[in-house]
């Protein structure tokens, strides 16, 4: 009896201790997240008038919507752009500053040094690399006799402007992933490697490579947030121009909610955004979670 | 605190005490004076470059001096998209401003939103009738619906034509002569290009930013209007809005004028102090900047013709916001009647290069003397006979987005001017008629 | 060629890492290069944006513009009391929560935690427009604790604690109890100083996200009063203002400098921070 009494209050006392964070996450995560699923059918009320259901039409008009389509195929270049590409350089940057290097220290400051700055300032810097005829780029380019491209202009070349910008932002933060990675295989591997002869490309492939595996998985999804997440540098850079052409998810939301004073169409975006999370998340919780049993 | 506020009591503190010494015997009056202080807030854009938020400070610093009862907290919030977001957040907040200066065009969606009310609901004497009266008819366009007035035109602009004397006379143009005709522009351009050896641009018409109002000068100049006045409908792919597209794309495409791909507007006056073109299309309202930073010759002209003159005009008016109590409507009014009386219109024009808003403006000796000194200076307002009222419909975000997505796909080659316009077409007709389904 | 490979195998083996070493060095001085330019062009006149002359005139103007043209000593004085309310914040209620979740049999905790653990994905800048509306429904538009308030209840900072929590043996706890500790104090005494550096790498982390944040604060921002650097910066720098780029430059280098000369200071903490806080 005073033991199970002891439990309850155990139970009570915790419980309280939860409360905070719990009606924090409710007002500003469950909340929204149901609110935004209840809006997505109902039209805007304008001029004052309420907001009126209409089932699946906001739906309706997504799926109708070519500029919607084109967003989400942006944002999935803009994904496969910027992933692969910063995963394998930061791979590769771990290498480089795990090895003996001269002047290590600097090097690694100098690959993680993007990742504290903000989207903002980043945009700012790469703005004036980009801009037309008085950029850096096309004033080197033209220094060389080459003429200059329209790097955020032309909607053939803007995504990939974007992403490259990206790709800097984000290598030198997944380098540290794989830096402590590294230093966590044990040397008698490269030692025993080393007797049997096998070459330095070989040892990559067969055994670093494979024993990263969790930490590149690991990246990988914390690549993928950021590729929905963040879209600051498109304020700077584009706003999500020319013609779209990088135009992003969540920019897109932000566009139709705050600009277009479409909450609802926004909303019914931000469904379809929660459902590629949702993906997201259910990669991770299955299949990184069972390889790196942290709990 | 923020220290521009704390600034602003300070200022009026003391100027209280000063009020209460110098009329010592009429303490009633130094108490009303304390007691009737009335707050207003307002947000404002700046679309061009240059420090103008400095310009806005100094004025409202100089009310507040005149006014004592009245204190207002000018708030910059970026350009006019951004500034018509924040207001509308404010409004959704319970905290909407007294008065703000927003995209002349946003009324619509200032309407729609139900945010604003009309200037006639505030207006009592026969001498504030006049004064609305008193501002050119050709900025009031965009104010106006329904014989009601609801946006009091401040910092107004046209489209002109900035042109590099130098640069004409390097390629053996007449510096003095701007081209007056759509072909006209087309081989100057090409001219100067040609001559500077690819060195230098003919002509930059930006395409970022404000694409749709650039594209509606060329529309107007060939005799096309792009929308109806109640706002409700678009044209966007009548035969002549095509061919005026075609002739924009032209000058790349065709005459090699002009760089491929989208031409920001941001960094425009960049390239023209810079010069990398000889010529571009940009607000009046650079006017000021550019003089002050051209280290060459230049002249300001009309923009060309093709079957008439033309540009929208464009820029922002005052607004009076739902919600505002009788008093701070007073003074709103009190404030938008000083900052748009004819002498200080004068300074704004002559310090900024947007336009004087009213004839009287340009009738004070400041405007007649810099007019006289600086010719360029009366361009717009010339130009505004030939004026039309810009792009403006309800949910006018998402029409006018469809038109700037037209103009950049079909300048960056990605669509035919026929296709894009096309394709505009169908967008904003899905965006009115979602508006009018809800209505 | 071949024969001097095989004849001098020393020498390869120091010739291959020094082709490694270029190439290193040469990715470094590309990552670190905008950054290098970014402070070239904020201390040169704007004339020399892309011309690039060692004897260029040194010059503090361009800081002096940004400075009196925004109000930047607002921005930061917003952005620092953010950083340290929303920090301060975190600690408190990711402490209280971590805690319940490592010791206390709350009934469905398993499920509990998995709900915190949605909050990872579901993040406050995806809810923007409902979030918003909660916010100015809560009155908290244009404060600083509306731009916070979202990220204080952090499934990360729940996460992180919980699993250091977990790590700390019981019989510490149970010694405290038979000093009269109640679970106020245990937490205070044991569970806290033990979970410091936990502390000091989630709170680097948060540091840096919330200085860095920016869409967000755009949404529920209004005025100077509590727009942070991050938003400040960005309608400062808008293109649509025609800033010269030099003056974007000092404001950019500005609005960094704080954070950069952190990191440049604290470099190994703030990578074993990252490192700790992202590894989990």
């Amino acid at each position: 009896m005073l033991i199970h009494n002891a439990d309850r209050r155990m139970q009570i006392y915790g419980a309280l201790l939860l409360l905070p964070a719990a009606v924090l996450l409710g007002t500003f995560a469950y909340l929204p997240t149901v609110a935004t699923l209840i809006n997505s059918f109902f039209l805007p009320g304008f001029r004052g008038a309420p907001p009126e259901f209409v089932g699946l039409e906001n739906y309706a008009m997504l799926v109708e919507d070519a500029t919607f389509w084109k967003v989400a195929r942006n944002n999935l270049l803009y994904a496969l752009g910027t992933i692969p590409t910063s995963i394998a350089l930061a791979l590769g940057m771990a290498l480089f500053v795990n090895a003996r290097l001269p002047g290590r220290g600097l090097v690694r400051m100098a690959y993680f040094t993007p990742t504290i700055l903000p989207m903002i300032a980043a945009a700012n810097i790469w703005m004036f690399f980009y801009a037309p005829q008085i950029g850096l780029f096309n004033k080197l380019l033209g220094a060389l006799g080459l003429s200059g491209v329209n790097w955020l202009g032309d909607p053939g070349v803007a995504l990939t402007s974007v992403i490259v910008m990206t790709v800097w932002k984000e290598a030198g933060f997944f380098m540290i992933f794989y830096l402590a990675a590294l230093q966590s295989i044990p040397p008698e591997l490269k030692e025993a490697s080393d007797l049997e002869g096998t070459s330095r490309w070989s040892f990559f492939w067969r055994v670093t490579f494979p024993l990263l595996m969790p930490t590149t998985l690991f990246v990988l999804i914390n690549a993928l947030i950021n590729a929905v997440r963040v879209v600051d540098h498109l304020f700077i850079l584009t706003k999500g121009g020319p013609n779209n052409a990088t135009n992003l998810l969540l920019y897109y939301v932000y566009e139709n909610a705050f600009s277009f004073f479409d909450r609802t169409y926004a909303a019914t975006i931000t469904v379809v955004i929660l459902l590629v999370l949702a993906v997201v998340a259910t990669l991770k919780f299955t299949v990184l979670d069972r390889r790196t049993h942290y709990q | 605190m923020n220290a521009r506020f704390s600034l602003v009591l300070g200022k009026l503190s003391k100027a209280n005490r000063v009020g209460a010494a110098t009329v010592a015997g009429l303490l009633a009056a130094g108490s009303l004076n304390a007691q009737a202080q009335t707050e207003l807030t307002m947000y404002y854009p700046v679309a061009v470059g240059g420090a103008l938020t400095d310009v806005i400070d100094g004025l409202v610093a100089e009310f507040e001096n005149e006014h004592p009862d009245i204190s207002v907290n000018a708030i910059y919030a970026g350009n006019y998209d951004d500034t018509r977001v924040r207001a509308m957040s404010a409004i959704e907040a319970g905290e909407a401003p007294q008065l703000s200066v927003l995209f002349s065009i946003d009324l619509f969606d200032l309407l729609e939103q139900d945010a604003i009310i009309a200037f006639d609901e505030v207006i009592e004497t026969d001498e504030e009738r006049e004064w609305l009266d008193s501002f050119y008819p050709g900025l009031m366009e965009n104010g106006r619906i329904d014989g009601q007035t609801y946006g009091i035109p401040f910092q107004r602009s046209t489209i002109v034509l900035y042109w590099n004397k130098d640069a004409f006379e390097a390629a053996g143009l007449d510096p003095e002569t701007p081209p007056e005709t759509w072909e006209e522009m087309a081989e100057m351009a090409a001219a100067v290009r040609e001559a500077s050896g690819g060195e230098q641009w003919g002509v930059m018409v930006p395409s970022t930013g404000y694409p749709y109002w650039m594209f509606q000068a060329f529309a107007f100049q060939n005799g096309h209007r792009l929308m109806n006045e109640e706002g409700t409908e678009v044209y966007f792919d009548d035969p002549a809005a095509i061919e005026a597209l075609e002739y924009w794309v032209s000058l790349a495409e065709e005459h090699e004028a002009m760089p491929d791909g989208a031409i920001e507007w941001g960094t425009l006056r960049q390239n023209f102090l810079e010069e990398s073109t000889a010529m571009m299309w940009h607000s009046t309202g650079n006017l000021t900047a550019v003089r002050n930073e051209a280290s060459f010759d230049f002249g300001v002209a009309m923009l060309p013709m093709k079957e008439q003159r033309g540009s929208p005009t464009g820029g922002g008016n005052f607004y009076l916001f739902k919600g505002a109590s009788e008093e701070e409507l007073h003074a709103a009014m009190t404030f938008i009647r000083w900052m748009t009386d004819p002498e200080r219109a004068a300074a704004w024009s002559i310090e900024t290069g947007y336009m004087g808003v009213s004839p009287a403006a340009y009738e004070t000796e400041a405007l007649r003397n810099y007019v006289e000194e600086f010719p360029p200076a009366a361009v717009a307002r010339d130009q505004l006979e030939h004026a039309t009222a810009e792009l403006a419909t309800y949910q006018g975000g998402r029409v006018r987005r469809a038109l700037d997505n037209a103009v950049q796909a079909a300048l960056t080659g990605q669509m035919s001017p026929e296709e894009a316009l096309k394709q505009a077409q169908a967008e904003a007709d899905a965006a009115l008629r979602r508006y009018a389904r809800s209505r | 060629m071949n024969q001097a490979i095989s004849t001098h195998r020393g020498r390869l083996a120091w010739r291959v890492p020094s082709l490694e070493t270029t190439a290193a060095w040469l990715l470094a001085i590309v990552w670190i290069f905008p950054l290098v330019y970014a402070v070239w062009a904020a201390f040169h006149p704007p004339a020399y944006m892309v011309r690039f002359d060692l004897l260029a005139p040194l010059t503090l103007d361009n800081f002096s513009d940004a400075w009196v043209q925004a109000p930047f000593a607002r921005y930061y004085l917003n952005t620092f009391l953010l950083v340290t309310g929303v920090v301060l914040a975190q600690f408190v209620v990711c402490t209280l929560a971590g805690f319940a979740f490592a010791r206390f049999p709350v009934p469905g905790r398993d499920v509990l935690f998995m709900l915190v653990l949605i909050q990872l994905f579901v993040f406050p800048e995806v809810l923007i427009v409902e979030n918003y509306r909660i916010a100015s429904g809560l009155g908290l538009v244009d404060t600083i604790t509306g731009i916070g308030l979202p990220y204080v209840a952090s499934a990360f900072g729940i996460f992180l604690l919980r699993q250091t929590f977990k790590t700390i043996p019981r019989e510490l706890e149970e010694a405290a109890r038979v000093e009269g500790c109640g679970w106020m104090a245990i937490l205070l005494k044991v569970y806290v100083p033990l979970a410091k550096p936990t502390y000091l790498a989630y709170g680097l982390v948060s540091i840096s996200h919330h200085w860095n944040n920016f869409l967000w604060p755009l949404v529920v921002t209004n005025s100077v009063d509590s727009r942070p650097l991050t938003v400040g910066l960005g309608i400062f720098s808008a293109p649509e203002t025609g800033v010269n780029w030099a003056t974007v430059s000092a404001a950019t280098l500005l609005s960094i400098a704080p954070l950069l000369v952190a990191f440049l200071l604290f470099q190994r903490q703030f990578v074993q921070s990252f490192l700790r806080a992202g590894i989990r």
